[in-house]
């Protein structure tokens, strides 16, 4: 995983062009590790990198020496299968040595293809069955509440992960509960496994039923760092509503020829797209 | 058993602050107590189970002891992935309470009975599963439920069960309570078959056969101790469960005996058969349609005590 150039990314920044920087290293990482490890989903894993590098380096209260500090902001991936680019944002935000990216769905190793409980530092749930994260995100937020504890819980959704109905007990759970502590970011990349997102199920309009939902919603470009990281203000004015944030992304973004193009979610890159995509990952 | 649960929980709460009460839209008067005296730690979730583990599972992941309730069938199947992902993979102390095991709701249709759930908890790693035989013990249950640092299923009856303990047993997750003596046959209750594996030895006395009833109260993990005793001891062990012959109790310490070398008893397993309640009734009237009745019980055993002879 060697690197060279790459900018300090172990700590906090707003600074709109270190975080692109960063984000474009983890691209790096996330189809090295596909191609190594001989692992699909990277068009996933692509789309969501920018709300990744957002959270973890602009917005989150997280100490990466202090994994489980009990007030500390909690992040889910629940597109779990998304998570060599979390792998790659902890590593470099941290929490565990870069070295161990290398050692991606190798067997034995602790970074299998889905995140297990306690894998690696800063990991806080294991997922890979979709549907899981909001509510699992919600009982944290619900537990911040009980406990007195003025952290913040982010989860990120795929658009196709909102075809579970677990997704929707929860989305009408956190207004009852009142949880302005909680926010949800759906990585919106219109793409599901088989098919356009808005046609294999109705999904479409997505925003508006959050909003019906009685949830705090807002559309984003899920690319532009300046977007993200004003989205992901902690909210004020007291409406002590959960929030939404609709990031419209593009599966596979920052590599041309993966782009929108729904092969993607499970191609793997061979050796010569490999150094295709890095060249332009650069 | 819901009444000494609600009592009991109660309790618990108003003593440690970590315990929080999550439901699925059920419990209403039952809890009004609870709601008084615990503020701020009840949950209606609504009929959304599977949110509702995966909310308890979150809540667990920061601290706190959930412990949530409803119907069994609802506690169980309906959410299973959710116990299984969430909950069990991760290992985490949450107290899932089924109310209403077994036939307990027979008259309300397969929907809301619960004959597999143990079958089904059973296979997922890390759980415990308990069924309280009384009122008494279903309080004993939860309060060392509460002492796990991992996933408990809790399976009550309903109301109104016949109390089988006069004062509190010493009771212990995995730790099988001998509830009377006797010398030829073993009868491990389960649960709310506890009362009528006692009336099936009394029956038995009648035929001057003594039984040792037994409160086998955990089927996971089972009490291989007690097991091993009563196979070496007896000439027959029965199982007695409201729940089905697949993969129930029976299934478990059939797959126990299998691997016993040199075991004496015979088993006997008194459950559900491999179908469902197809006719209205009430719990007792589905008892009877599937033998689960001290006298069914008695005539089993002594068919196969002195075959050809009853």
């Amino acid at each position: 995983m060697n690197d060279s150039g790459r900018p300090r990314t172990s700590r906090m920044t707003n600074n709109t062009g270190e975080l692109e920087s960063i984000a474009r290293r983890i691209r790096r990482a996330a189809v090295r590790m596909s191609h190594d490890a001989d692992v699909p989903h990277l068009g996933s894993s692509l789309s969501c990198v920018d709300i990744l590098t957002a959270l973890y380096w602009a917005t989150a209260r997280i100490d990466p020496a202090k994994p489980d500090a009990p007030g500390r902001d909690r992040i889910i991936l629940s597109k779990g299968h998304a998570v060599s680019s979390l792998y790659a944002a902890l590593s470099y935000r941290g929490f565990f040595p870069e070295t161990t990216l290398a050692s991606f769905g190798r067997p034995g190793a602790c970074l299998a293809e889905h995140p297990y409980p306690g894998c690696v530092p800063g990991i806080e749930a294991a997922t890979g069955s979709l549907g899981h994260g909001l509510s699992l995100g919600l009982g944290m937020a619900l537990a911040g509440k009980t406990l007195g504890l003025d952290y913040r819980t982010f989860v990120v959704l795929s658009d196709g992960e909102c075809n579970e109905g677990s997704v929707w007990e929860a989305a009408m759970m956190a207004p009852a509960q009142k949880l302005d502590n909680l926010t949800a970011i759906i990585d919106y990349n219109r793409w599901q496994a088989t098919g356009r997102s808005e046609e294999v199920l109705a999904l479409a309009p997505l925003a508006e039923k959050w909003k019906a939902f009685g949830w705090r919603t807002q559309e984003v470009d899920g690319h532009d760092m300046a977007a993200l990281l004003r989205a992901l203000r902690a909210p004020s004015g007291g409406d002590e509503k959960p929030s939404v944030i609709v990031a419209k992304t593009v599966k596979g973004k920052g590599v041309s020829f993966m782009e929108d193009n729904n092969n993607w979610h499970y191609r793997v890159p061979n050796e010569e797209e490999l150094k295709n995509a890095l060249k332009e990952l650069e | 058993m819901r009444n000494a649960f609600a009592r009991e929980i109660t309790a618990l709460a108003e003593k440690n602050e970590k315990i929080v009460l999550l439901s699925g839209d059920i419990g209403n008067k039952l809890f009004d107590d609870y709601k008084k005296k615990v503020r701020g730690r009840f949950f209606n979730c609504g009929v959304a189970e599977a949110n509702m583990m995966s909310v308890a599972a979150g809540m667990a992941m920061c601290g706190l002891r959930p412990v949530t309730y409803t119907i069994a069938s609802f506690s169980t199947t309906r959410c299973l992935e959710q116990i299984r992902i969430d909950i069990a993979y991760h290992n985490l102390p949450v107290i899932i309470v089924g109310v209403g095991g077994g036939l307990s709701y027979a008259e309300n249709g397969a929907s809301h009975q619960s004959c597999e759930d143990i079958a089904f908890l059973s296979a997922l790693p890390n759980m415990k599963i308990i069924c309280p035989g009384d009122a008494m013990e279903a309080t004993l249950a939860l309060r060392k439920a509460l002492e796990q640092d991992s996933p408990v299923y809790l399976r009550l009856g309903k109301k109104g069960e016949p109390a089988v303990h006069q004062a509190p047993p010493d009771f212990a997750i995995g730790k099988a309570i001998i509830v009377s003596k006797g010398s030829e046959v073993c009868l491990l209750g389960v649960g709310n078959m506890l009362p009528t594996a006692a009336a099936a030895a009394k029956a038995l006395k009648e035929h001057g056969i003594t039984a040792e009833v037994v409160s086998l109260h955990t089927a996971k993990p089972l009490d291989e101790e007690l097991l091993r005793a009563a196979f070496s001891r007896f000439s027959i062990v029965a199982t007695i469960e409201e729940h089905s012959i697949m993969g129930g109790v029976g299934s478990a310490v059939a797959q126990w005996l299998a691997q016993a070398p040199d075991q004496k008893a015979r088993l006997l397993e008194f459950a559900t058969p491999d179908r469902f309640f197809h006719t209205a009734g009430r719990q007792q009237y589905a008892r009877d349609c599937f033998g689960l009745t001290a006298d069914n019980i008695c005539g089993g055993i002594l068919r196969a005590l002195k075959p050809g002879k009853n």
